[in-house]
């Protein structure tokens, strides 16, 4: 077989089991769902028309966009409805209206963790609980979630929904050619759907087998062999049988937990005789060696059926895995997240900047700015409608008044990055470096609540370093800000350039930077590493002409013991906030970035 | 009411359960937070906690669980003249998207549209007062939503102050949240809030694993018949909650256990009062689920990681290390 044949089959291959995924979710949509990763185009489009075609017309189809508020969600008060009848009326969400059917959520990659959660929470109650604008209810509703997921290597849609989904499915590899429609109709799965409910609970074997092939891959969440299992009762229905085989376990083991490996596991064949000198080895049991075979101190027996069975399923599985530990790793995203000890990276993915989240409202008039929120106001208007109706005399219509007005209030969440930039220059350098670590420590040890990032940079010599790059941290702050020492020249200018290209790289991001400088203002090197008193002042003006056109927030933290006006000159120049502090203070510095902040 | 898993049920994961328990015996602990694994059952154990609650005595039908002889003043007419009754201890779920008006309490919409009166429609604070009070993911949860939740669990009143409404009704609950750091941090003013924090793990031996799945398994074929089989053992559960509520008052606090309690907290540098307070009341309950008369050195080093792991100075890195700070620090104090 050449090269390019054994891809096609590959891709086949995919395909098929892509496939049988969706008939697996339409006959139990109790398997949560499919993750597909694939760019837009003719074969996800494919596997789009052919999971529809398992479904009758009248199946519940939504879309998800991936911005979608809580509203449209979860659902909430059917305001006309409400005001129309007097009584409060319900307005189901994308999730309610969904039950019976399917949602689609493109871009789930993109998709919020505060989403993600109220979708998990939806899949696992089979229900959505809504607490919202005067309304309590719980909508039954039990949907397929097909997630897609355009992102690259480290765009993943988050771990808590792919949790929920039995199926992860990469498509990136099968050409359009390859994506043949399948034959099943939605009589085959109604059928399906019968045979389901005559399938005979799995034995304590096909348990075990699936446990320990979930084990032996890394796979440390129980949603997902209890996943498994449900997939191996689906494809005997699928079959029309009412008793779960070997090979519905070995295709489920494929299904279902080789995407979720976070290791490979040895080859049963390939240690047997190690195996017998460490009876510890629960990865590579061999069915002849009584040795290994019950060591796991379970109430079940492990004879010898269990463990070719327990063999069996996990070869299945892990014929389905790339060969190498890196590559698959990059087949199944980062490793940090799945694997139980949280060492590497952290996994906190924070959501993008958001653009500011709605805190409530108020009483006022709307403008440009700020919208009407109309809910709230008819709330307003509500309990007088009767008073007024006598006032004016006349009836039906609704009468709103201006002091009902009530505008939405937002609270402004763009999560801002503090550049702390740092004269280490001169004698006074060392205690100027303490009180600002001192600064840094505080603005951090607060920062969870502001979501701040502190970054530090230090000019001295001849020239600027960044010291601290942007971080939460306030551990690794301390770490790197334990070896920072001063002395030497004062390259102001270079530090004003180098505070410039983080602030413009951290606004590219999506944050807020906030430039603090903390300095006498007294450059005595210019630019190119000059010691050109007169120049350096020139370039150190023009840098704060260029932060301020970048329109870059900033302050500028007089230090020197008697201001002598260059502070306030620069502080000008780049439209900075201005403070003299003599004596640098960690809780003076705070206070003026708070004031920067707001 | 759908059936829930039973507590009894839940593999392993004697942490949580215990905690869960012992918040139970003494809901003036502050509140447990669970911090784990995805998957590891913490939303199970707390839904099946509320089978194991004892009912409350309130004044029957009261809006805000009012015990039979204090209703509060914002029961005005509605409670006053009825009869005593008990109600199941509630555990209420507070869903993520919840907004403000059902949490807190607001105008009744429906009487405010069609008789234009000015009422006030009781929100979940009210629901679970005395009770309990649960939030998955409560990591997630928005910010405005936690500043009212501290304010309140601080309190123990909800005051209303919108929409032409002036009410305060009493909303002392026991606070339980569960989140996976993993997804986003949790302040800290709320993490100090809860009076214990535990963290539960997925189980690493293949016999629990399977286990689990087993009985998940046979759960969600038959919940009710799964449910009636582990019914007697929640019921023994009960039974020990109710008497160790009832004899907590009792158990006596040797002297020489304060005063370990006390040194442990200086020894490890644990914030404030409060830990020590929860340590000692935690005790006091774990004594009394045991059936016992008095706490032991025993009784205090088992409950001193999820007292005090949460009051630790640290830096946001060293996640582990606390829980290994209080138990050296425990084994070096009771070596002396």
């Amino acid at each position: 077989m050449t090269g390019a044949d054994a891809q096609a089959g590959a891709a086949q291959d995919l395909w098929a089991d892509a496939m049988l995924a969706a008939a697996l979710l339409a006959v139990d949509p109790g398997l949560g769902g499919v993750a597909i990763r694939a760019g837009p185009g003719p074969t996800r489009d494919a596997w789009l028309s052919g999971f529809r075609a398992l479904h009758t017309v009248d199946t519940p189809w939504r879309r998800m966009p991936p911005g979608i508020g809580d509203d449209r969600l979860l659902g909430g008060l059917d305001l006309a409805a409400a005001l129309g009848a007097g009584q409060r009326v319900l307005q189901r969400g994308v999730l309610a209206e969904a039950d019976g059917g399917v949602v689609i959520a493109p871009m789930a990659e993109r998709m919020a963790t505060a989403t993600a959660a109220r979708l998990a929470a939806a899949i696992e109650d089979g229900g959505v609980r809504v607490e919202r604008d005067g309304v309590a209810e719980r909508l039954p509703t039990r949907f397929v979630l097909v997630a897609l997921d355009e992102g690259l290597e480290d765009e993943l849609p988050p771990e808590a929904l792919m949790e929920r989904l039995a199926f992860r499915i990469a498509l990136d590899s099968v050409g359009h050619r390859d994506a043949l429609p399948i034959s099943a109709t939605p009589d085959d799965i109604a059928e399906a759907r019968a045979a389901l409910a005559e399938v005979a609970p799995p034995g304590e074997d096909a348990i075990h087998a699936i446990c320990s092939a979930a084990e032996a891959l890394g796979v440390w969440s129980l949603r997902a062999p209890r996943l498994a299992l449900r997939t191996a009762a689906a494809l005997a229905a699928l079959e029309g049988r009412d008793v779960i085989e070997r090979d519905d376990l070995s295709n489920a083991a494929r299904l279902v937990l080789s995407p979720r490996a976070t290791r490979i596991p040895a080859p049963p064949e390939a240690e047997p005789d190690t195996a017998e000198a460490q009876p510890e080895a629960d990865d590579a049991d061999t069915p002849q060696d009584p040795e290994t075979g019950g060591e796991d101190d379970g109430p079940d027996d492990t004879d010898r059926g269990q463990g070719a069975l327990d063999d069996i399923v996990l070869e299945a599985a892990r014929a389905a895995l790339p060969e190498s530990l890196e590559d698959l790793w990059l087949a199944t995203g980062a490793v940090s997240r799945a694997a139980p000890a949280r060492s590497g990276a952290s996994g906190a993915r924070l959501p993008a900047a958001r653009r500011g989240r709605r805190i409530g409202t108020r009483p006022g008039q709307p403008d440009g700015s700020a919208g009407l929120d109309l809910v709230e106001t008819l709330k307003a208007a509500a309990p007088w409608q009767r008073l007024r109706g006598k006032q004016t005399g006349s009836a039906g219509s609704l009468r709103v008044r201006r002091d009902d007005f009530r505008i939405r209030r937002f609270e402004q969440r763009s999560e801002s990055t503090v550049i702390f930039v740092v004269d280490a220059s001169g004698s006074a350098a060392l205690q100027r470096l303490a009180e600002t670590k001192g600064a840094v420590e505080l603005l951090l040890a607060e920062a969870y609540v502001r979501r701040t990032q502190v970054a530090l940079i230090a000019f001295r010599g001849e020239g600027a370093d960044l010291l601290l790059p942007p971080t939460r941290s306030l551990a690794r702050a301390r770490r790197q800000l334990a070896e920072l020492a001063g002395g030497g020249a004062t390259p102001l200018a270079a530090g004003l350039e180098t505070a410039a290209m983080l602030g413009v790289a951290e606004r590219a991001k999506g944050r807020t930077p906030l430039l603090v400088f903390m300095t006498d203002g007294r450059g005595n090197i210019a630019l190119d590493g000059g010691a050109f008193r007169t120049r350096a002042e020139q370039d150190a003006l023009n840098a704060c002409r260029r932060i301020r056109s970048a329109g870059l927030r900033a302050a500028l933290i007089d230090i020197s013991a008697r201001p002598r006006g260059e502070g306030a000159r620069l502080a000008e120049a780049m439209g900075a906030t201005f403070a003299a502090l003599p004596y640098v203070e960690a809780g003076r510095v705070r206070d003026v970035v708070r004031s920067l902040e707001d | 009411m759908r059936v829930v898993f039973p507590f009894s049920a839940i593999v392993g994961q004697s942490d949580m359960k215990q905690a869960l328990l012992l918040a139970a015996v003494d809901r003036t602990l502050g509140g447990v937070m669970v911090f784990g694994d995805r998957g590891s059952g913490k939303t199970t154990a707390v839904r099946g906690l509320a089978a194991l609650l004892p009912a409350l005595p309130v004044i029957a039908g009261c809006r805000f669980n009012c015990e039979p002889d204090r209703p509060s003043p914002a029961c005005d007419g509605v409670c006053k003249h009825a009869g005593v009754g008990t109600t199941p201890s509630p555990v209420v779920d507070m869903p993520l998207g919840a907004t403000e008006d059902r949490v807190v309490g607001a105008l009744d919409l429906e009487r405010a549209l069609t008789l234009g009166e000015k009422a006030f429609e009781p929100g979940l604070l009210a629901r679970a007062n005395r009770g309990f009070l649960y939030i998955d993911e409560i990591n997630l949860l928005e910010d405005h939503l936690v500043d009212l939740l501290l304010d309140v669990a601080q309190s123990g009143e909800n005051v209303v102050e919108r929409e032409g409404l002036s009410v305060r009704h009493p909303a002392r609950f026991v606070l339980v949240g569960s989140g996976n750091p993993e997804e986003g941090e949790l302040r800290p003013q709320l993490l100090d809030r809860f009076g214990l924090s535990v963290e539960v793990r997925t189980p690493d031996t293949l016999a629990e694993r399977v286990e689990v799945v087993k009985r998940r398994d046979a759960f969600d074929r038959d919940p009710e018949g799964f449910s009636k089989a582990w019914k007697s053992k929640d019921a023994t559960i009960r039974r020990k909650v109710a008497a160790a509520q009832n004899r907590l008052d009792a158990i006596v606090v040797p002297d020489a256990v304060l005063e370990m309690g006390s040194r442990l907290c200086m020894a490890v540098g644990a914030d404030g009062l409060r830990g020590e307070l929860t340590l000692l009341r935690a005790s006091r309950a774990r004594a009394a689920l045991d059936g016992r008369d008095a706490v032991t050195e025993a009784d205090l080093r088992q409950i001193a990681p999820m007292a005090l792991r949460h009051r630790l100075r640290r830096g946001p890195l060293d996640e582990q290390a606390s829980t290994v700070r209080i138990e050296r620090a425990m084994d070096e104090l009771l070596a002396a």
